[in-house]
C-alpha cells in the first residue's frame, strides 16, 4: 500500500513559520428526523440491512421523491444558527454519476440554489479567544448507501472479491455546511479546524436536529487545506483529505498536511490537486483519486420536485423559537456562576455543565454544585469508570444534599457518607440521613450529658481550662464528637463546654 | 345482448349497474377477444386472465350484496406496460426490464383497483415511451387495426391498438410528447393528455419527468372522461401533482354531447397546419371546422410563433431527462444482469454490458443525446437554451388563449405509415409529434378525436387543446364534434374499420 511508502515531511512549526496555512471545511450533519429526505423509510440507526427503504430509496422505476418537511424545518434551523440568508425559493439538483451505492445513479442534492447562504459561526478557542469562520453555504442532500468490500485485506474496493450494498443509509437527510476560506489562523488552523467541527457538534445537539454523534458518522468532515507564502500571497492548491471523523483526527489531519505540503513546496514541486484519504492508524493521509475540474456531474434541477419556498412566516417563527446556541449559553452561565475561565473550562470538558445547572435549579450555591461535580462525584465516576450524566444520582438529589449541609443538618463529613448511600442505591438523600441516623444533634440536653461524661473522667483538663489555659478544650469537643459518633455541631460544644466549665 | 366487445365503457357500465350482465362474462368476452385477434394486432405484452376474471368475479359477487359501486366497476381495462403493477410483469417495453415483477403499484393503478376495474393486461410500447410506431418496443411490433401492416402510432401504440381491435373497451396511455393522441388519431381513437399534475406521475417509469402525463385512451370522448375523472387527482406521493380536485369532466362530455357550442372561441393554429400534412388531414381538420361553427361556435385563428422550435426544444429537454432517469437500469438491483465475457466483472463493468445488451437503439440514441446536452460547458447552449424556448412557448399559449377558449390542429401529420419507413430516419420519425409536443412543453391539457379518414382510407385525427386545469374544455368541445361527425358518419368511425380475421 502506497501510504506506507516513505513521505517527506516538514516539522510542523518550522512549516508554520514559513508557510501561510488556509483551510476550508465540509461538514455533512446527519439530521436525526424520523424519516428519509424524500421518502417515508424510517430511519433507525443499526438495522438489518436492506430493511429501512421504499420504492424511492431503492430507486425503483416509477418510484418518486417528496421533499422531507422537517429536515427542511432542520436545514433553516441550522442555518439561521449560523447567521445564514435563508433563501425565499431553491432547488434540488441531480447530480449524476454511477455508483452501487447510489441507487438511482444519480445523487438528489442542492447544488446551485442552497436553502442558507453567507453566514458565520464564533468559535471559542482553547483560550477563550474567538475565531471567526464565515460560512459560504448550507444545503441539503441525501446520503449514500453503504458499501462494504469482502474479501480484501484493507476492507477498500481494491483487492476485495465482492461487494455488499446497504441502501439503509440511502436516502438519509444531510446537510451539508461549506465554509469560506479560513485565513487568519496561521499556527493554530489545526485548534480552528477542531473547534469549528466541535462548535458545529455542539450546535446540532443544541438545535435537536441531529444526535451528532461522530463514532456513528452522524457528522463527517472534509478538510481542505493549502499553504501560501505570506497572507498576502494568492492562495496555494488545496487538497481535500474526506473523512476526518474525530476531533483530534481533525486537528492532526491539518497538522499532517501542513508538514507534507510544506516539504512538497520546499522541494521545489506543487501540490497535486487531489482528494486524500485519512489513515487513523497512522495518522497519515495518502493520495485518492486526483481531483480535475473535468469531473463531470451534468448537473440539472430535480424535475421531480418542485422548488422550496420557506415562507418569511415561518422562517421568522423558526428564528423566534431557536434556543440558546452552547457558546453564548457557556458565556452567560459563567458570568452568572462566578467561574474563573479554567474552573469553566473544567466543568465543560467534564460534561457537567448541565448537571451542575440542574443542581443549582434544585437550590445549591453555584460553588458548591461544582464542588461536589468536580469533587466527589468526579472521583466516583472515575472509579466506577462510568461517565459523570451515568452516575446513580441526579443533579436534584446533590442539591437537596447541599440544601441539607446549608440548613445545619449535616455537615460536610455526614453530607459525603449520605452521598455514599445514596450512589448505594439506598435512597434519597433525606431518606438516608433518616435510615442511617446522620443527623447533626441539636438538642443541648444529649450533649451536656455526654460532655458532662467527658469531663467527669477528665479532671486535669478541667482545672487547666479553668486556670486559663483553653488549648485542650479541643481534645474535649473531639471527644464528646467521637462519643455522639460526629452529630454533634462542633461550634455548639465548644459553647457547652465552656459554659460547662466557666 | 349484442357483441359486448363493441360497446363503449359507458354502455357496459350501464349493462353491469342494470344487471343485465356480468362483470365475468364483459371480461371473459374481451379475453376472448384478445386470444382471437392479438396474435395478428400483437397489442398485448401480458395478458392477465386470471388476475382479471378475480376482479370481475368480486365486483359481481359485491355488486350483488347490494355494494355501493364506482360507475366503472366492473368494466376491464389494458394498461400500457411503463406503468408499474404489483404482481405483473412491467418492463416498459425494455429488454432490460425483462422479468421483472413490481413490488408496488402506480397510484392509478391503486385507483383502478380500488375502483374494481379488471386489468387485462399490460400493453406494447415503444421501449421507454420513445418512439412514434411502437417499432422500438423490444418485444415485436403491434400492428394497426386498420391495416396490419401500418404501425399503430407510438409509444402507446399497444393501448391504442388493443381498444380499435375491441379487446379493451379503456385503456391507459402516457404521454411525453404526444404517446396517447397520436396513436389514437392513427388508429381511430380517442385520447388524452390531461393537464401536468393532474394525474399522479407515482408508478409511471419516467422518460422525461417535466413532460411525462399518463391519461385515457378509449373509443368515445365520455369514456375518457369517465376514466380521467377516476385515475385524476392529487397525489401526495407526486410532488407535481397538482392540490386540487379533478375537474367536473364527465358533466362537460355530456353537455358537449347535446351538440351546442354556441359563445365557444375555437382558434386555430396557424403554425401547425398547411406544409408536411397530408392533404386528406388538411381536408379533414377543415371539415371539422366546419361542423364547430354549424354547432355554434367562433373559429378564429391565433399565431403561436415559437412552436416551431418545440421540436428542437423538445429533443434536448426530453434526452436530458431521459438519460438521467434511465440511470437506475444498471443490473445491479433489478432487471437484466449482464456480466463481461471477458476481462474483470466489476460494478461499473456490470453496468456498461447491462445498459449495452438491455437497451435498444432508441434509447441509446437519447441517451447520449442528453448526456451530451447537459455537459459542462454545453448546458447553457442547450438545455439551459432549450428551457427558454420553453417559456416562450408557454408564452405563446398564454396569448392564443387570451383570444381563443381552445385550440386545434391535426393531431399528426399524416395517417399510419407502413413499417420500417421510418425507422432508419430519425428526423422524420420525430416530425410525426410536431402538432402534439407543444402541449407538453407546457403543460397544457389536450385531446385527439377521430374525424374521418384520409384520402388512404386511414383514419385521422382533430386535436384539442385548452389552458392547464381547464380540461373539462376538451371534453365538451371534443363530445360536441364527436357527435356531429357521428351523425355525417351515421356511427362511430370503427364501424368502418376492417374486420379483424378470428383466429
Amino acid at each position: 500500500m502506497s501510504h506506507s511508502a516513505h513521505v517527506d515531511l516538514v516539522d510542523y512549526d518550522e512549516a508554520v513559520a514559513r508557510f501561510d496555512p488556509v483551510i476550508g471545511i465540509e461538514v455533512h450533519v446527519e439530521l436525526g428526523t424520523r424519516t428519509k429526505m424524500f421518502c417515508a423509510a424510517e430511519v433507525e440507526f443499526g438495522g438489518a440491512p436492506n430493511t429501512q427503504t421504499t420504492p424511492v430509496s431503492l430507486g425503483l422505476p416509477g418510484a418518486l421523491p417528496v421533499v422531507n418537511g422537517k429536515a427542511v424545518e432542520s436545514a433553516i434551523k441550522i442555518g439561521l444558527a449560523l447567521n445564514c440568508s435563508i433563501a425565499e425559493s431553491c432547488r434540488f439538483a441531480r447530480k449524476n454519476y454511477f455508483y452501487p451505492d447510489v441507487p438511482k445513479n444519480f445523487q438528489t442534492s442542492q447544488y446551485d440554489e442552497p436553502i442558507a447562504f453567507d453566514g458565520y459561526l464564533d468559535v471559542e478557542l482553547d483560550d477563550g479567544s474567538i475565531f471567526r469562520v464565515e460560512i459560504e453555504r448550507a444545503h441539503m442532500e441525501e446520503d449514500a448507501g453503504k458499501n462494504t468490500h469482502v474479501g480484501g485485506s484493507t476492507g477498500r474496493i481494491h483487492g476485495a472479491d465482492h461487494s455488499l450494498v446497504d441502501y439503509n443509509r440511502a436516502g438519509i437527510p444531510l446537510v451539508e455546511i461549506v465554509t469560506r476560506p479560513i485565513e487568519g489562523a496561521g499556527d493554530r488552523a489545526p485548534e480552528v479546524a477542531r473547534a469549528y467541527v466541535q462548535t458545529l457538534r455542539d450546535m446540532f445537539r443544541a438545535l435537536d436536529v441531529s444526535e451528532a454523534r461522530m463514532e456513528r458518522g452522524n457528522v463527517r468532515a472534509d478538510v481542505n487545506l493549502s499553504l501560501r507564502a505570506t497572507p498576502e500571497s494568492p492562495l496555494g492548491t488545496r487538497t481535500e483529505t474526506k473523512n476526518v471523523n474525530s476531533f483530534r483526527s481533525i486537528e492532526r489531519a491539518v497538522r499532517y498536511e501542513v508538514s507534507r505540503q510544506a516539504a512538497v513546496l520546499d522541494a521545489g514541486k506543487t501540490v497535486t490537486q487531489e482528494t486524500r484519504h485519512w489513515h487513523e492508524d497512522t495518522s497519515t493521509t495518502t493520495a485518492g483519486r486526483v481531483k480535475s475540474d473535468a469531473e463531470d456531474y451534468r448537473y440539472f434541477p430535480e424535475p421531480d420536485l418542485v422548488p422550496v419556498e420557506p415562507s418569511r412566516a415561518w422562517v421568522e417563527e423558526i428564528r423566534a423559537t431557536l434556543p440558546e446556541m452552547p457558546a453564548d449559553r457557556r458565556r452567560r452561565l459563567q458570568g452568572d456562576w462566578g467561574f474563573s475561565d479554567p474552573e469553566m473550562r473544567d466543568v465543560v470538558n467534564a460534561g457537567a455543565l448541565e448537571l451542575i445547572e440542574t443542581t443549582i435549579a434544585a437550590g445549591s450555591s453555584p460553588a458548591a454544585a461544582r464542588k461536589w461535580w468536580m469533587g466527589e462525584l468526579a472521583r466516583a465516576a472515575k472509579t466506577t469508570e462510568v461517565e459523570l450524566a451515568d452516575l446513580p444520582v441526579t443533579p436534584e438529589q446533590i442539591g437537596q444534599l447541599q440544601s441539607l449541609v446549608d440548613s445545619g443538618r449535616i455537615n460536610d463529613k455526614m453530607a459525603r457518607q449520605v452521598l455514599e448511600g445514596v450512589l448505594a442505591g439506598e435512597g434519597s438523600p433525606e431518606e438516608v440521613v433518616v435510615a442511617r441516623g446522620l443527623e447533626i444533634v441539636s438538642d443541648d440536653g444529649p450533649l451536656l450529658e455526654a460532655i458532662d461524661t467527658v469531663l467527669a473522667a477528665q479532671p486535669d483538663i478541667v482545672e487547666k481550662i479553668r486556670s486559663g489555659n483553653l488549648g485542650p478544650i479541643g481534645a474535649v469537643i473531639g471527644a464528646v464528637m467521637k462519643a455522639t459518633r460526629g452529630q454533634a455541631d462542633a461550634g455548639r460544644v465548644r459553647e457547652l463546654v465552656v459554659e460547662r466549665i466557666g | 345482448m349484442s357483441d359486448l366487445t363493441r360497446q363503449s365503457a359507458a354502455q357496459l357500465a350501464a349493462h353491469l349497474a342494470a344487471g343485465e350482465v356480468s362483470s365475468v362474462e364483459v371480461t371473459q368476452a374481451h379475453l376472448d377477444r384478445i386470444a382471437a385477434v392479438d396474435t395478428d394486432v400483437h397489442a398485448f405484452l401480458h395478458v392477465s386472465t386470471e388476475s382479471a376474471l378475480a376482479t370481475a368475479r368480486d365486483i359481481d359477487a359485491r355488486r350483488a350484496a347490494g355494494e355501493d359501486l364506482h360507475p366503472l366497476a366492473g368494466v376491464p381495462i389494458a394498461v400500457k406496460d411503463v406503468v408499474v403493477t404489483k404482481g405483473l410483469p412491467t418492463t416498459a417495453g425494455s429488454k432490460i426490464l425483462e422479468g421483472w415483477i413490481p413490488p408496488y403499484d402506480a397510484t392509478l393503478v391503486e385507483k383502478i383497483k380500488a375502483a374494481g376495474l379488471p386489468i387485462l393486461g399490460k400493453t406494447n410500447m415503444d421501449e421507454f415511451a420513445m418512439g412514434s410506431s411502437t417499432e422500438h418496443s423490444a418485444y415485436g411490433n403491434t400492428r394497426n387495426p386498420w391495416d396490419l401492416d401500418r404501425i399503430p402510432g407510438g409509444s402507446g401504440g399497444g393501448s391504442a391498438a388493443a381498444v380499435a381491435a375491441f379487446e379493451a373497451p379503456l385503456a391507459i396511455g402516457t404521454d411525453t410528447g404526444g404517446s396517447i393522441r397520436q396513436p389514437g388519431a392513427v388508429t381511430g381513437t380517442v385520447g388524452v393528455k390531461p393537464t401536468y399534475g393532474g394525474v399522479s406521475r407515482y408508478g409511471l417509469i419516467a422518460m422525461a419527468s417535466s413532460l411525462d402525463q399518463a391519461g385515457p385512451v378509449t373509443r368515445t370522448v365520455l369514456d375518457s372522461a369517465l376514466l380521467h375523472e377516476l385515475i385524476g387527482g392529487h397525489d401526495p406521493r407526486d410532488s407535481t401533482s397538482l392540490n386540487e380536485p379533478v375537474p367536473t369532466l364527465v358533466d362537460a362530455a355530456r353537455q358537449g354531447a347535446l351538440g351546442d357550442l354556441t359563445g365557444v372561441r375555437v382558434g386555430v393554429v396557424k403554425e401547425l397546419s398547411g406544409e408536411g400534412y397530408q392533404a386528406g388531414v388538411s381536408a379533414r381538420f377543415e371539415e371539422s371546422l366546419e361542423l364547430l361553427k354549424s354547432a355554434g361556435a367562433e373559429v378564429v385563428e391565433v399565431s403561436c410563433p415559437h412552436f416551431v422550435n418545440a421540436l428542437a426544444a423538445y429533443y434536448l429537454i426530453m434526452p436530458a431527462e431521459a438519460s438521467s432517469n434511465l440511470a437506475k437500469f444498471d443490473g445491479m438491483r433489478f432487471g437484466l444482469r449482464v456480466e463481461p465475457t471477458e476481462g474483470p466483472v466489476t460494478a461499473e463493468r456490470v453496468m456498461s454490458a447491462t445498459r449495452g445488451a438491455g437497451f435498444g437503439d432508441e434509447v441509446k440514441r437519447r441517451v447520449i443525446l442528453g448526456t451530451y446536452a447537459l455537459s459542462a460547458g454545453y448546458y447553457d447552449a442547450y438545455y439551459g437554451s432549450a428551457q427558454k424556448v420553453r417559456t416562450l412557448i408557454q408564452r405563446d399559449f398564454a396569448a392564443a388563449f387570451e383570444k381563443a377558449d381552445v385550440l386545434v390542429s391535426p393531431t399528426a401529420p399524416t395517417t399510419a405509415f407502413k413499417f420500417g419507413e421510418k425507422l432508419d430516419d430519425p428526423l422524420a420519425m420525430y416530425l410525426n409529434d410536431v402538432a402534439t409536443i407543444p402541449a407538453n412543453l407546457a403543460g397544457v391539457p389536450g385531446l385527439s378525436l377521430p374525424n374521418g379518414l384520409s384520402d388512404d382510407g386511414l383514419p385521422v385525427g382533430f386535436q384539442i387543446l385548452a389552458p392547464a386545469r381547464a380540461d373539462e374544455r376538451l371534453y365538451r368541445v371534443g363530445a360536441a364534434l364527436e357527435s356531429a361527425l357521428e351523425n355525417v358518419w351515421g356511427g362511430p368511425i370503427l364501424d368502418q374499420a376492417p374486420e379483424l380475421e378470428i383466429r
